[in-house]
């Protein structure tokens, strides 16, 4: 998570040594991922024999790193310099696809 | 008949790979998350929301860590008679066991990789991923986040 344009993540509700200037809600992003044949195939190989599936593992990682993205973006646009309270969620939509969504209350520390 | 038979053949295979490689992966898999428990152990997962005061505050960062485990073909099938009969579905027990514990182990890798100390307000979830035959749960995600507090340099060094 290196894209975050200097906001600060957080999923405590204070910042140790800084002062809270203003809140300004809610932020949130999300992306709906669906796997790839190929890495499906694959998987459907390791369900026989077991164990990490790495595949689902880094999609899901770099999926929801775009998700953090996309939030940082609203924080950005909105003149937060930091997000607290991050969440994150995950739900299986349809076979093969699932929603990464974060969310968090973006702030101006001093 | 010749059908049946090679049908028989087939699901016994499947039965011994995924017994013996699961088995295998699953104490190979249970070794490594020992070893590294033990080595994380002295950073702290703290489960409050609020850090203590502190007179040179640390600097803090989200980390997270994620892992999709899946189960092999003979736990499928044992989870699946078992599920006539009710009662405690060992089979899933370790499955989740193993993808909780190894995404609180990246979690903390990713950490100490950042020089914190601690990490405060860790959360866990678990997701199953993908639902196969007669909607078996095939595979799980286990994900752990927290906040890291990494220790401000003292003055002077």
């Amino acid at each position: 998570m290196n894209k975050n344009f200097g906001i600060l993540l957080s999923n405590l509700e204070i910042v140790p040594g800084r002062k809270i200037n203003k809140h300004l809600g809610l932020v949130q992003g999300s992306t709906v991922r669906a796997k790839h044949i190929g890495r499906d195939f694959m998987a459907g190989l390791k369900n026989v024999v077991g164990g990490e599936l790495k595949g689902y593992t880094e999609l899901l990682q770099e999926s929801r790193e775009e998700a953090v993205e996309r939030m940082v973006q609203q924080a950005k646009a909105i003149g937060a310099n930091a997000v607290l309270n991050v969440r994150f969620s995950t739900s299986s939509i349809t076979q093969g696809a699932a929603e990464l969504f974060a969310y968090g209350t973006a702030v101006v520390l001093e | 008949m010749n059908d049946l038979k090679l049908n028989l053949v087939i699901f016994g295979t499947l039965l011994l790979i995924g017994f013996v490689f699961g088995q295998l992966a699953e104490r190979r898999h249970y070794r490594a998350i020992r070893e590294r428990e033990a080595k994380l152990r002295s950073l702290l997962l703290v489960q409050t929301r609020f850090p203590p005061m502190f007179t040179n505050p640390p600097r803090t960062q989200l980390v997270t860590g994620n892992v999709v485990i899946s189960v092999d073909y003979f736990k499928v099938v044992v989870a699946g008679l078992k599920s006539l009969v009710g009662g405690r579905m060992t089979p899933y027990e370790s499955l989740v066991d193993r993808a909780r514990r190894e995404a609180i182990l990246r979690m903390k890798e990713q950490a100490r990789r950042l020089g914190a100390t601690m990490i405060f307000n860790s959360k866990f979830e678990l997701v199953s991923l993908y639902k196969g035959a007669q909607n078996t749960v095939q595979s799980v995600e286990g994900l752990a986040y927290g906040t890291a507090l990494i220790p401000a340099r003292q003055p002077g060094s």
